[in-house]
């Protein structure tokens, strides 16, 4: 379809401003822009078509099943968008003076309370806008406790060699050494290897649990146990809270400060690619190290700065309206709906991953938790097919495929995460359409090569967009 | 069943059966007993009713205005009502980011078209899909231009005192050196900066207009940052992009700034949008996701997430950033406000920005006690002394719905804007006048 540029004709233009009422002000010409920028010139039904366009040639969750794995695409409900757009809301300005704000500070206050109940936390401060935000907000609060207690040694982050791959990005961006340990072939943390990592170096360790494999370290008390004996702290990754939320803390399992992803967990939607929200919650002993500003209550709702403050990661309080949306869900759950939500997504994994375990080998055995990874290497040494070619065959069905080769520890994956908002039927017909694609592997393999048939494009040559970069429309 | 969980209790008995299991408890054999928590001390769950109720009471304990002469960071423009009717459609809310291309094509050309825009609107050769805000693109900028023996960041203070903290917290990490630059009469002192680069300066970062609305002198900053072989960051407000000389025009190595202004609200602080921009030369060190356009097997035009070489995901931790997720749907609404506006649009808009905030200035400059702090050339922010505490004028200003400019040390930071009438700015200058002499 047409570029937006390709639709511009000179003189179109959408009546949206009054003519300036005051007196014309004069500027020194070398200040002045010299060339007038190429933007579109269009009608206001011209714009609208073309999104509309666009919006055709988009899946979202609305669209159908989006079961991408440690993404948790659940639903967005549609309340929490309409109080976000309130007026009240999103027509206040950041530096409007306390009193003035008392509603918002009031919604922070509150999520800041809920969320530290569901992680056994002390604080949370809202400013990351994102989990590898947050992410980089949790290390440098390690990293200003130990540099406080005088302990400049400290410049190490263990890492599992199924984490994200944002977790040894963000350890480095906050100045740390990465070990990397090996996982057990349960896929679980080897507690030989941690053992033999830690150190008078060691600031800390990055763990997701459930970690990426779809799996809950039993071990995780004495994984903590490990880190802090040797005077290091555990950052929770809280991609993939959603399995255990209600049901066990973060803070119980010894972490000391955590990561949400609001845009995961907390139902808020993600935009294509954001805005999310990562809030970092902590317990007491570094919250005098937390960014921007808290709220505390007393005479009302006021904003304080941390004595010891790791300074700012962002401007303001963070993605705020993506807040007011993470309460809207909160508040709808209460308390018997979030361990509700948490046993329905680790339901819908395990009944999916029974329905499939028949044709699809598993990377590791259940029960999971609210994902499960499959592992197609046998499939792909025997048929030729991979798991990008059934990825993209799922798309012919209208159904968002399930993370590809990742973990990295798993060859041929497809981490597969229904989420709790899906129903039986959905899960059913979704077993059903990946058994005939395992049929379609074995009759009739040159068409899953070529998959995906029913999409606006078939596979676009990626290898050629990073050779030759076209990273911006020319005239 | 709360939640938003379709399955009943006999969905759920199908699916326990099915398993061969009795309860869903059974699947939770991993987690530890000792570790469990009892029940959640949050309050039962609510009906939407209730809910709204709730929440449309907090928004009513805000106090919203009508006219806003603040600025500082958050901008009051108008935005138009198509960029919120098509930045709510569902496909685009509630996609993920754009992994799969074939089903994709609308977010991915979406960002196309936003990168050529920002292109266009700084000058520069290449953007990124975004960054969380404009703080956080100035120090991924600065991350930027690290070189082994170029590491120390030469900073004129006359930047937005928040992005100023951002960055030194990005670099803190890194034990980065981060030198800040006394300005003189408001503006960046050319001479102090002169003084400050180095050989082992990476880059210079400097703010167009400044905090104080002051235009800087563009092209001689980044002239200085090249002589020591720095390289220059400009960080601009991309409605001024109207008006005034781009970066790309300025020779800049990377532009970056906070994308609100472009049809976000004020919100309270977010979501807002970071956008970055570079030369060609610079391409492969920009942070984040990028789109670029390719084919597929029919030679069908495609885009798609490109350059990940550089990310997260393929790099771990050899990767140029840690960025993710981002702030796609704030780079559309950009997108969709350029679109909307035009190349007229915005230049009549960022004109319409100067032309009020003179008349304002000049106005309020008639009064006794009140006149500009600096007399250098502005934007559409300024700062002026004032005879009385500045709360007393924001408080007269606020029972007649105004919100007043920002209080800065005894003076105050006007922001006027596109929106607001001439016969705002009078009665805003006549309240204020009333209070200063009274």
């Amino acid at each position: 379809m047409k570029l937006i540029f390709e639709r511009t004709s000179a003189g179109r233009h959408l009546n949206l401003l009054p003519e300036c009422d005051v007196p014309e002000f004069a500027l020194a010409s070398e200040m002045k822009r010299q060339t007038k920028p190429f933007l579109p010139e269009l009608s206001e039904v011209d714009v609208d078509r073309h999104y509309t366009q666009l919006a055709k040639q988009t899946h979202g969750v609305n669209d159908g099943f989006y079961p991408l794995g440690s993404c948790t695409m659940k639903y967005n409900p549609r309340i929490n968008e309409e109080m976000a757009a309130l007026p009240g809301f999103t027509g206040i300005h950041p530096l409007q003076d306390d009193e003035e704000v008392q509603g918002c500070l009031e919604v922070i206050d509150r999520l800041e309370k809920a969320l530290c109940e569901i992680t056994a936390m002390d604080h949370v401060t809202f400013q990351p806008a994102a989990g590898a935000h947050g992410e980089f907000t949790g290390l440098q609060l390690i990293r200003a406790y130990h540099l406080h207690h005088g302990d400049t040694k400290r410049t190490k982050i263990i890492v599992p060699d199924s984490a994200h791959g944002t977790n040894p990005a963000s350890a480095v961006m906050v100045g740390f050494d990465v070990v990397n340990i090996p996982s057990d072939d349960k896929g679980c943390v080897d507690l030989d290897a941690l053992k033999n990592a830690v150190g008078e170096d060691t600031a800390g360790l990055m763990l997701t649990n459930p970690n990426t494999v779809g799996l809950f370290d039993p071990n995780i008390a004495e994984i903590t146990k490990i880190v802090h004996d040797a005077g290091g702290l555990c950052y929770y990754d809280g991609a993939n809270l959603n399995a255990v939320m209600g049901i066990v803390r973060p803070g119980d399992m010894g972490f000391d400060c955590v990561h949400m992803n609001l845009h995961k967990t907390f139902s808020t939607p993600h935009g294509g690619g954001g805005p999310g929200a990562g809030p970092v919650g902590c317990k007491a002993f570094l919250a005098d190290y937390l960014p921007g500003k808290l709220t505390i209550h007393e005479d009302g709702f006021k904003l304080v700065t941390p004595k010891q403050t790791i300074g700012q990661v962002r401007t303001f309080y963070g993605n705020f309206l993506v807040v007011v949306r993470a309460l809207c869900y909160v508040l709808s759950l209460g308390k018997e709906g979030i361990p509700e939500a948490a046993k329905g997504a680790v339901l819908n994994a395990n009944y999916m991953m029974h329905q499939l375990a028949h044709d699809y080998d598993m990377a590791y055995t259940g029960p999971c938790m609210h994902e499960f990874v499959m592992t197609l290497d046998k499939l792909h040494k025997e048929t030729g097919i991979s798991a990008l070619d059934v990825a993209k065959r799922l798309l012919d069905f209208g159904i968002h495929p399930p993370t590809m080769y990742f973990p990295l520890i798993v060859h041929e994956a497809l981490m597969v995460e229904p989420t709790e908002t899906e129903s039986i039927e959905t899960l059913d017909e979704a077993v059903e359409i990946f058994k005939q694609i395992l049929k379609e592997a074995k009759e009739n393999p040159d068409m899953l090569h070529g998959a995906p048939h029913n999409t606006p494009i078939g596979r676009p040559d990626e290898v050629k967009a990073a050779r030759t970069p076209i990273l911006r429309f020319e005239r | 069943m709360s939640g938003y969980i379709p399955n009943t209790q006999e969905d759920i008995k199908r699916m326990l059966d099915t398993m061969g299991i009795s309860s869903v408890d059974e699947l939770f054999v991993d987690v530890p007993e000792s570790l469990r928590m009892g029940e959640l001390n949050l309050e039962s769950g609510k009906s939407e009713l209730e809910v709204r109720t709730i929440i449309e009471e907090l928004a009513l304990k805000n106090k919203q205005y009508r006219t806003v002469f603040r600025g500082a960071g958050s901008y009051d423009h108008y935005i138009p009502s198509i960029v919120k009717t098509i930045t709510t459609k569902e496909e685009f809310v509630t996609a993920y980011t754009p992994y799969q291309a074939e089903i994709s094509q609308g977010v991915l050309q979406s960002i196309f078209e936003y990168q050529t825009m920002i292109c266009e609107l700084t000058g520069m050769d290449v953007s990124n899909a975004s960054v969380y805000d404009g703080a956080v693109a100035a120090a991924e900028a600065v991350m930027m231009t690290q070189e082994r023996k170029r590491t120390r960041v030469v900073v004129t203070d006359t930047v937005d005192p928040q992005v100023l903290t951002v960055v030194k917290t990005y670099c803190d990490g890194r034990s980065i050196p981060v030198c800040v630059v006394k300005s003189s009469n408001g503006r960046t002192d050319i001479e102090a900066i002169k003084e400050a680069l180095g050989t082992d300066s990476a880059c210079l970062l400097f703010q167009q207009p400044n905090y104080y609305g002051i235009i800087e002198d563009g092209e001689a900053l980044v002239s200085l940052a090249h002589e020591t072989g720095a390289k220059a960051i400009m960080s601009v407000n991309p409605i001024s992009m109207g008006l005034l000389k781009t970066p790309g025009e300025c020779g800049a190595d990377i532009a970056v700034g906070e994308g609100q202004p472009l049809g976000m609200p004020m919100a309270f602080g977010g979501p807002y949008l970071g956008f970055m921009a570079s030369t060609k030369k610079m391409m492969r060190k920009l942070p984040g996701r990028i789109v670029g356009q390719t084919e597929d097997a029919k030679g069908n035009r495609a885009f798609v997430l490109t350059l990940q070489a550089r990310e997260q995901h393929i790099r771990r931790e050899k990767a140029s950033s840690n960025v993710c997720s981002n702030e796609a749907l704030c780079a559309m609404t950009a997108a969709v406000f350029m679109a909307s506006v035009g190349p007229e649009g915005l230049a009549s808009m960022a004109k319409s920005c100067f032309n009020k905030a003179h008349y304002a200035m000049s106005k309020l400059a008639e009064i006794p006690g009140v006149s500009l702090v600096y007399n250098e050339e502005f934007f559409h922010e300024f700062l002026m002394t004032c005879p009385v505490d500045p709360a007393c004028i924001n408080k007269a200003l606020a029972e007649n719905g105004i919100l007043g400019g920002l209080p800065v040390d005894g003076k105050i930071l006007w922001c006027v804007t596109e929106k607001q009438s001439k016969a705002q700015i009078d009665k805003m200058v006549s309240i204020v006048q009333e209070v200063c002499c009274k």
